[in-house]
Parts: C-alpha cells; structure tokens; sequence
C-alpha cells in the first residue's frame, strides 16, 4: 500500500469565542487524509488508523490556527475541557470522543463555554 | 455504529449527554428536561410571587439569553402571572459592551420584553474605560464589579422592579464556592451559595418604593450545567454574544474555572457536587438564614447577608478588606451567643464547646454561663445596616463602596473632567435612560482597545 492516502471533506465550525482564534471566522472546509500514515523503521511510509478528532484537532493547530494561543484549544493532547464538542450535531461523548473516526461529510463544531458574555 | 436511542422517548436517537448523569437524551426530551429542572428549582424555592415584576440582568452572553428565553417559556407554560424586563448595565468597555448589547436588543425584540440599557458613565460618570485609563488593568475588576452590583439594583428601582434575576449557572457557583474556600472565606461562600442574595426585609427602612435598598437578588440557573446551557442555546438556535472581557481576566477566578472544568472532565457530576457541599457547608457557617433556622433572622437586623459587598459578575473581592471580614464573623458570633442566651439555639451548645458531654439543662441561663467560660469573647461594636450618607445606597458603612471608590477616582481625575457627581444618581426620574436604541449602536466589530492602558 504506497498510493496517496484518499482525502476527505469535511466542515469545521467555531463558536463561543474560539472563532477569535480562528482568523474570527466561524466556518471553514477542510480537507484531510481519510488515514493516518505509518512510517516504518526502513522509512517506508503505509497506511496508517484512520483520521480521528484526535488527528483533526492537531491539524487545526497545525493548519488552520493562526493564533498562537494554542493552549485555549487544545490541554494535553486533547480538546480542552470546558469546549464542547459536536459530530453531526451530536454531543461527541456519544461518539467515542477524540477517538471518532471522521468520516467524508462530517460537520465538527467546537463551541467554548469559557467565554463570558 | 447504530446512533444510541434516547434514554427518555426511546424512539428519538440521542444527542446530548448530560453532565449529571450521563443520561443520553434527544433535543426535544432535552429542552423539556432542562426547562422542567429550571421550574422545579424555581417553585421549590417559590421564588416568584404572581403579579410580580422581574427584571432580568441581560448581558446578551449565553447564560442570560437562555434565562431569558426559559422564564419566558415556563412563565407561558406555567403561567407564574410574572412580568419579566430585560435590564443591560454599559459598562463603557469600547469593543466589548457595545456588540453584545446589539444581541441583547436582539433578544427583546424577539421576545416581546421591555429593555432598559443603564450606563455607568450615567450612574458613576465614568466608564469602565476611563478607569482603566486611570487605575490600570491590575485591580479593575473590583470597580466594576461593585460598580455593576449597584448598578442593577438602581436600574431595578428606577423601573420600580423589586426582584432582579441573574444567569449564574452551576459551573459559576462551584467556581465562587471553590474560590472563597481557597481564600478561607466561609462567610462569603455562604452568601454566594444561597439562590436568593439580598433578603429584602434587611431594610425596615425603605417604604420608598424607587429605594434601592430593597432588590431582591435571585438564580434561577443556579443548578444548571453550563454544558446544557450552551447546548440548550445552540439546538435552540437562540443568539448570544461570546466573548472574553477585554480587560484582565481574573487569574484567581480562571485556575478555579479550569479546575472545575478538568474536574468535569473526570467526573461531571462533580460540578453539582461542589454547589451541594458549599450549601452545606453554608448552613454550617454563623450568620446563615439556615444555620439559625431562620431565628436570627426574625430578631435582628444584622443577621442578614450584606447586599452591598455580593459579588458582581466579574466577581472580583480584591476590594474586600480582611478586617471587615473578621468583624462580621465576629459579630455574627456573637449574634449566636445572643440567640444562645434567648434560648433559641440549644443544640449548638448542646455538643459541647470544648468538646465534653454536656448535660442539658433547660435553663438558657446554665447554658449561657457555660457558654461565656469556655469562650471568653470580647464584645464587638454592632455593625448596623444603613445608608451611604453619599448615595443613600445600602451599605454597613457610612460611605459605601462605590462612593469611596468613586471618591478616590474623583481625585486624581483632572480637574475640567469633574462633571457628573454620583450625587446624582440618587433622584431616579427625570433623565432620559429607559430604552435608549440609538445611543450605543455605532460601535464596530473590533476588539481593539489595547491603547488605552
């Protein structure tokens, strides 16, 4: 298995104040590989797990966030407690969390309840 | 993976689960349970009388939305006879206020309610901006914070409204309680805790009825997550306004806010948990309507949570001196000792003060003489609650705090700047105020203030 990895599209939406670290804009299309890739001690590159939020989240970092205060978003590896999370509209604590495998189509919203009013 | 059903209608596929449970329920049983919590919390404490008029403390963030858009539910479904206003304070925070105060216009708009937009600049004659400008960002928060505790209460007396209701929520209240733990201050935690603040029957006084000492202060959100608050908002499709004061964000108030965010994380039910052991840690505490049963409360006038030095939403205490604190513990101890005497409070001697079996004896006199030997105390000057001499604001001290802040403010300020006195603030008619659409709209979008510091 050496082909490119099979992209897939998905939205991304930011609300409750963590747009702020997102250029303030509340939608954006991304484009991510389906999986994962592997590198393996001869340095050939396989196919890895499948893309997780996990995965999404470090590529927002990466990628997408042009503020540095990564810390807002992301604590330990992981979405900072106090943001919520939505698959689909559905609280990801239903979808197995940052271990959701994201599928073409998805639509992942991040709301931070950190912010006042 | 099949979507997981609804643990309520079983048919629906679930999309929330809820904190304090980890029940997974649909929207619509969602909306109904969130609502359901909120009147419930609402009738057991009766919080509201019918025919009352209830102004709702509208910052136009999540919290206030949504208990605005509930009352207005559960006061149709239930129908409480309630007349609910809106009431907005302008803090004068260019880039921060002004957005959101579009989103509160917003909301009574669309939910038919009366709003009123007071601005400190016209009860203090400066804006939040304008003290910063002087004192800094370090400490700013306590201007504010008491700045704005007046302010509700004299934009509710303006509007000749005795009940003013606020959004705090559950995750606000763990935090205040963790905080005043942190800081040793059980006589505030206890206040804190407590669903009703200001008690109104504090001031026998005040039979005016633009006084604005007599606001009863309640939460009827106090037992709800901010999770579903959000959640509720969001599937609601209801319009808030998020962001972060520009201003410095309290430190001490962030780690207890990131503490009881981790702490959710783990164990959501946590939150609940926190508000529950600060409740009765507060019936513990000296002073607390509950603690004494109430029976303090009846006999005496200084029993009674001091309204004046309640937390804003900011919540800053820097300007709360230990001295004072210690005082009011004091007094309120005496105050048992006192009860004690009149034979109201039995079972607290009864276990015994340096912790031996105590026989009880009927007699208040046996028990007092106990009592006065095992805790010598000296007598404290009975702090009585009155009157600013300034503003007429309540307040245990002859000039109450946001006349001293004021006063200090008022000093260094350049002399051709002095132009609005808080004297004024007193006579509530006859200036303009009420429902001012225009005034404020011009703002942008921006978030830059940075300059003024």
């Amino acid at each position: 298995m050496t082909s490119e990895p099979e992209k897939i599209n998905i939205t991304v939406e930011f609300s409750g104040g963590l747009e702020l670290l997102f250029s303030n804009q509340h939608h954006h299309k991304v484009t991510i590989p389906s999986h994962q890739q592997k590198t393996d001690e001869k340095s050939n590159t396989t196919q890895g797990p499948r893309t997780t939020i996990r995965d999404l989240v470090t590529y927002l970092c990466d990628e997408v966030m042009k503020d540095p205060r990564r810390d807002l978003f992301v604590l330990d590896g992981t979405v900072r407690p106090g943001i919520l999370v939505l698959i689909n509209d559905t609280d990801w604590e239903l979808e197995g969390e940052d271990a959701y495998e994201i599928k073409e189509g998805d639509a992942v919203l991040f709301v931070s309840t950190l912010h006042g009013g | 993976m099949a979507p997981k059903p609804c643990a309520l209608c079983t048919t629906n596929p679930a999309a929330i689960v809820r904190p304090k449970d980890r029940s997974a329920l649909c929207k619509p049983c969602f909306f109904n349970v969130f609502e359901t919590e909120i009147h419930h919390t609402i009738t057991s404490t009766n919080l509201f009388t019918r025919g009352e008029r209830i102004a709702i403390g509208a910052s136009g963030g999540k919290d206030s939305t949504v208990l605005a858009s509930v009352l207005k539910t559960l006061n149709e479904r239930y129908d409480y006879g309630v007349e609910l206003i809106l009431l907005s304070i302008d803090e004068g925070i260019k880039g921060y206020r002004d957005d959101s105060l579009e989103t509160v216009k917003r909301n009574a708009k669309e939910y038919g309610m009366e709003l009123t937009i007071l601005g400190y600049k016209e009860l203090y004659g400066w804006t939040m901006d304008q003290v910063v400008e002087q004192v800094g960002k370090k400490g700013n928060c306590t201007y504010c914070g008491v700045f704005r505790r007046q302010a509700l209460d004299r934009g509710a007396a303006k509007l000749g409204v005795k009940h003013v209701v606020t959004g705090h929520n559950a995750d606000d209240v763990a935090e205040t309680v963790l905080m005043n733990l942190l800081r040793g201050d059980l006589p505030r935690l206890s206040r804190t805790t407590s669903i009703v603040t200001s008690t109104p029957s504090s001031v026998a006084s005040s039979t005016d009825p633009a006084s604005h000492t007599n606001i009863k202060r309640s939460k009827p959100l106090k037992y709800a997550y901010e999770k579903e608050i959000v959640l509720y908002a969001l599937h609601k499709n209801l319009t808030y306004f998020s962001t972060e004061c520009i201003y410095s964000p309290e430190a001490f108030r962030g780690s207890a806010r990131a503490l009881i965010k981790n702490l959710e994380r783990v164990r959501p039910s946590a939150i609940l948990d926190v508000v529950r052991s600060g409740e009765d840690m507060a019936k513990l505490c000296p002073g607390s309507d509950e603690g004494c049963g109430g029976a303090c409360g009846s006999n005496n006038t200084s029993a009674i949570p001091l309204a004046e030095e309640e937390e804003g939403g900011c919540g800053s205490s820097n300007g709360r001196s230990a001295g004072s604190e210690m005082a009011n513990m004091d007094r309120q101890l005496a105050d048992n000792e006192a009860a004690a005497e009149n034979d109201l409070e039995v079972e607290i001697t009864y276990h015994g003060r340096d912790g031996t079996q105590q026989k009880v004896k009927k007699t208040p006199k046996k028990i007092k003489g106990q009592a006065a030997g095992v805790v010598p105390r000296k007598t404290v000057a009975k702090q009585v609650m009155g009157k600013c001499s300034k503003c007429g604001y309540l307040s245990s001290q002859d000039v109450c705090k946001a006349c001293t802040l004021l006063e200090g403010l008022n000093k260094n300020r350049p002399k051709n700047h002095i132009e609005v006195g808080y004297e004024e603030v007193e006579p509530i008619d006859g200036k303009k105020e009420s429902l001012d659409l225009n005034g404020v709209t011009e703002q942008t979008q921006t978030l830059e203030i940075a300059g003024s510091g």
